[in-house]
């Protein structure tokens, strides 16, 4: 395992009820917002974990974020080479497991499950061909899942999204299918940014523990730091709705 | 490597050049001058060997050695103070200055120029621009947390600057974005001087404990040399393949790109790795390799240490198994590092290299000999005293004078020429006026550029694009944090080098003064044309005069950066441009002030003065005017300014701040509006009297030392009591009207924000899609 060298300490949530919920943190080499999905753990009040993408066993961790980056260079295809390494066959293993445990992909994250078969789809470059950075309005469409549990049914959130590969896309069928079991969890509001189908920014598995997106929910968790509207935090909701899940508390 | 690569080559080894003193030697074609040669042969007492004039030619070379400039340069490190030394904790010389943050953290930071090569193939050259300038910053022990790029091309209409601006800044995107390192600002300037020559420079910074600061240099007799990251190829190599004579070989590649070519995923994994080697104490010195690759690396280490080196070069991992012994010295391959290892931390450096599967190889070790030793399969082509390579290279006096033209063009002035003709008075020519300047190519918003860069990751980035200063937090637990500026105008300098150099200082100190941080440290990146013109010679001299002269009154030590030379097509040199980077430092980047106000009904105060000072004005450009003289230098003014706005952010006095530079007070009210899209009511009759200027001069005008705030209320009278006290002019100007949705100023028709920003927003669209 790795250890994420931290510029400075992040202050602690105080909610101690939380703190003993252990979510790790992937790290591929080319990873880049390992950091910042660690802190955002923090924030919500859980235990980052750090997970090195060649460990051999999945640490006791009780859920898992696969952070933004270029892992591998996005050589080949964003996530095509990451989905073979040995911590990620644990992670499809727990995934599909009768433990369900919940699994949070985003943006390079989301093409790792994709490539991994956890998620249906697959991302291309944006139909504007050029990388794009700005703060994105997504609507909830399912507050039912592992990751989204904090969120009201319809509510809009501005979080981050930063990516030259986000174009989700998928045959009719599927895109149908996902319609019809309500496993669009959430879709681009005002402006699609990369000519995603049906506006689609981020889905779920069948059983609700896999969420992949594009959008980057862990840079709107703490003020000043993320997008200026809207005080920046709506992204923390995804981390406290997996550590309230652990936990079993309600809100 | 076995015995048929030896006979690929005709080895010109140490002995066969010493028994060969008449065989001709392309130094020419590498550049070198005929007196520059006969100093190799007399450092030597021999002919160099091919090896050898490879090294020499690149480390020789005006990019490595400074020959033209380090005689002026070196007023950067005289003309210092007291007060300038406190904070420095590495000065000029190692890759990037250091700089005291407290609280046990230090911070590095440089900007670099990799003109060029952004000009031969822009998104390549881009893009290892920023990757050569954040090697620079590992190097020193620290971890990259920013970067930023300033970008001068040619006229924004003109078919090539489309192929420049797509390229470079895909390529900037294209590398930083793949890094993790957030890109918080920089400049972008359309200009067509730069049309044959654009300016593509690159800052990084970076932070670290005190303990963790690294050095280049070689020490300790047994200690391995290691060459770890990407393979050697023949990018790069440039004037390098004229000494493919040596070759016996017809059939190796002939063509080999001049430029290097990135792959930042290895540049990734480099940050990464040098990181974990830092944290457990694996190196003793480390250098990256850039411009002259080996060479550079090589000698700077061997000659900062305090020995010899000893270097195999077969040893070197190759991408090109055909190169000769002189390319691989000067190949410029990217994301290569070199350390120098103690024996006891061979196993646990191998163990860091193999997690991160980084490649290295072991090519020789320290020596106590005082000589650089390179051999190939064990024969000795490279035999020299390194500090004649690294350190000791020519170093001339470039004759200087005063160009002819400087007085007809100083006497040249704006006001009454006959791009003046038609001046804008009515209300309604005021409005297009102020419409036509902010949809200028050098006014206009540049969103367009900064949202191809990610200026999220890290989590760290308190403040980017479009306020006055990037600011980056160091420390989560207390907020310390770090703000940083570049600015340069070509312009000014070109009518006055001594004080066009000193604005650009002045406006970098008051972009991050008005950010809240305290300035602290200099980093430039100095680009001229061509040193052997003298006009050139003297722009350089009077702006490095300038430029140190105004360091020591305002206190901030030039830490480091970057000499430009030969920017000209054919004759024609760009403008002077000396782009200065300040550094500056916030106790909590929660302090940090925004450039717009937000805020209905916060009065708004315009600090400093107004003169007629149009002369090399944006609205003069979009006039097709340059001549006369730039505005005015105060730096103690500048000072002054700096610690209200300082102390304003730090005792929450202000709500915003924006500073007055290019485009006066008409931009800065316009971007103030925009930047949240909130509007306000501007009254100029007192300033018109105050300052005894008309209301175009008070709009366009470019004068100095001054900043827009916004003060809640409650705050008005401590706010104004401190400028009082200070001595420092001072006016309410308006207040913020939050339901105008307009940019209302008494003798100017309203302009509604919506036409505002559809002006704004449109020009570089329209222009690059």
């Amino acid at each position: 395992m790795t250890e994420l060298p931290l510029i400075g300490e992040a202050p602690v949530a105080a909610d101690s009820r939380l703190d003993g919920a252990k979510i790790g943190v992937v790290t591929f080499p080319g990873t880049l917002d390992d950091r910042d999905a660690a802190r955002a753990v923090r924030l919500a009040g859980g235990t980052a974990v750090a997970l090195w993408h060649a460990d051999t066993e999945l640490a006791d961790v009780d859920a898992v974020v696969i952070p933004g980056g270029f892992s591998y260079g996005d050589y080949l295809r964003a996530g095509a080479i990451s989905r073979f390494a040995p911590l990620m066959s644990k992670i499809i293993d727990a995934a599909n497991s009768d433990a369900k445990l919940p699994v949070l992909g985003i943006c390079n994250g989301f093409q790792i499950l994709t490539e991994s078969h956890l998620l249906p789809g697959s991302m291309i470059k944006n139909d504007h061909l050029k990388f794009l950075c700005r703060d994105q309005v997504l609507r909830v469409e399912n507050n039912t899942t592992a990751w989204t549990a904090d969120y009201e049914a319809g509510q809009e959130i501005l979080v981050p999204l930063k990516n030259q590969d986000g174009q989700y896309i998928a045959d009719e069928k599927t895109l149908d299918a996902l319609e019809a079991e309500g496993r669009v969890v959430f879709r681009y509001v005002g402006f699609n940014p990369n000519g995603s189908r049906r506006d689609i920014a981020g889905i779920t598995n069948a059983a609700g523990n896999v969420v992949g997106l594009m959008p980057h929910p862990e840079h709107a968790v703490e003020p000043g730091f993320g997008p200026e509207s809207n005080a920046g935090t709506d992204g923390l909701g995804f981390f406290t709705s997996v550590l309230n899940k652990i936990v079993g508390g309600a809100k | 490597m076995t015995t048929e690569t030896n006979k690929k080559f005709n080895i010109d080894t140490v002995e066969n050049a010493a028994n060969t003193p008449d065989t001709e030697l392309p130094w020419a074609e590498l550049g070198l001058k005929e007196n520059e040669f006969d100093e190799i042969v007399k450092v030597l007492g021999r002919r160099p060997t091919g090896a050898e004039l490879a090294m020499y030619s690149v480390m020789w070379s005006e990019h490595c050695s400074y020959k033209s400039s380090k005689n002026h340069l070196r007023q950067f490190g005289q003309k210092v103070t007291e007060e300038m030394k406190k904070d420095m904790l590495v000065g000029i010389g190692e890759n990037a200055g250091v700089t005291n943050l407290g609280d046990g953290w230090a911070v590095t930071f440089k900007i670099e120029s990799h003109n060029s090569p952004s000009f031969v193939e822009p998104y390549q050259g881009a893009a290892t621009g920023i990757g050569g300038i954040v090697r620079d910053i590992i190097s020193m022990g620290a971890r990259p947390v920013a970067v930023m790029d300033p970008l001068r091309f040619g006229e924004i209409d003109h078919p090539d600057t489309a192929r420049v601006m797509h390229g470079a800044v895909a390529g900037i995107g294209g590398y930083g974005n793949s890094l993790g390192l957030p890109n918080i600002g920089g400049e972008m300037v359309f200009d067509a001087v730069y049309q044959g020559n654009p300016l593509v420079n690159a800052l990084a910074v970076g932070v670290m404990r005190h303990e963790d600061i690294r050095l280049a240099n070689a020490s300790g007799k047994g200690n391995r040399v290691v060459l770890f990251g990407a393979r050697t190829g023949g990018d790069g190599i440039g004037g390098a393949s004229v000494l493919a004579s040596e070759s016996f070989d017809d059939t190796k590649p002939s063509k080999r790109p001049a430029v290097q070519v990135g792959d930042p995923f290895a540049e990734k994994v480099l940050i990464e790795c040098c990181l974990e080697l830092f944290k457990g104490s694996l190196v003793e010195g480390i250098q990256d390799l850039g411009a002259a690759g080996i060479s550079c690396a090589t000698s700077e280490l061997a000659s900062n240490g305090d020995g010899g080196m000893q270097v195999e070069l077969t040893s070197v991992l190759l991408r090109d198994p055909t190169l000769t012994p002189g390319e691989i010295l000067m190949s410029e391959s990217q994301e290569r590092m070199m350390a120098v290892v103690t024996p006891e931390n061979v196993e646990a450096f191998e163990a860091v290299m193999d997690k991160w599967a980084v490649e290295y190889a072991w090519l020789g070790e320290v020596t106590d000999t005082g000589r650089l030793i390179i051999t190939w399969e064990g024969e000795v082509i490279v035999d020299v005293d390194p500090r004649t390579v690294a350190h000791d290279g020519p170093v001339y006096d470039r004759p200087y004078a005063r160009p002819s033209w400087q007085d007809a063009l100083q006497a040249d002035t704006f006001t009454g020429s006959v791009q003046d003709a038609g001046r804008p008075s009515a209300p309604s020519e005021l409005a297009a006026a102020v419409t036509e300047l902010v949809a200028s190519p050098n006014m206009c918003d540049k969103s367009w550029i900064t949202k191809q860069y990610d200026r999220y990751v890290g989590g760290n980035t308190a403040m980017a694009f479009p306020d006055d200063a990037g600011v980056v937090r160091v420390d989560e637990k207390t907020g310390l944090g770090v703000a940083l500026a570049t600015d340069a105008n070509g312009r000014y300098t070109y009518l006055d080098p001594y004080n066009g150099a000193q604005l650009a200082l002045a406006e970098a100190y008051r972009n991050v003064a008005t950010s809240g941080a305290v300035p602290m440290a200099v980093s430039d990146c100095l680009n001229f044309g061509s040193p052997e013109d003298p006009d050139v010679m003297w722009q350089l001299a009077e702006s490095i005069r300038g430029l140190s002269d105004a360091c020591m009154e305002l206190g901030v030590p030039v830490t480091g950066g970057n000499v430009s030379l030969y920017n000209q097509t054919g004759s024609t040199p760009i403008h002077p441009s000396p782009v200065v980077a300040v550094l500056g430092k916030l106790d909590d980047v929660a302090r940090r002030t925004p450039s717009g106000w937000q805020e209905d009904g916060q009065a708004i105060y315009l600090l400093g003065t107004t003169a007629a000072e149009l002369d090399g004005s944006e609205w003069a450009k979009l006039r097709g005017h340059l001549g006369g003289l730039p505005p005015r230098v105060d730096l103690a003014a500048e000072r002054q300014l700096g610690e209200i706005l300082i102390n304003a952010s730090r005792d929450g006095m202000v709500d915003s701040a924006h500073d007055l530079s290019e485009g006066g007070l008409a931009a800065a009210l316009v971007e103030s509006s925009l930047r949240y899209g909130v509007g306000a009511r501007i009254a100029l009759e007192d300033l018109l009297e105050r300052d005894g200027v008309d209301l175009f001069t008070a709009l366009f005008s470019e004068s100095q030392a001054r900043a827009i705030v916004s003060v809640p209320r409650s705050e008005e009278v401590r706010f104004k009591d401190m400028c009082t006290a200070r001595g420092f002019a001072h006016l309410r100007i308006g207040v913020v009207d939050a339901a105008s949705n307009a940019l209302e100023i008494n003798g100017v028709e309203t302009l509604s924000l919506d036409a505002l920003r559809e002006a704004h927003e449109g020009t570089l669209p329209k222009y690059f899609g």
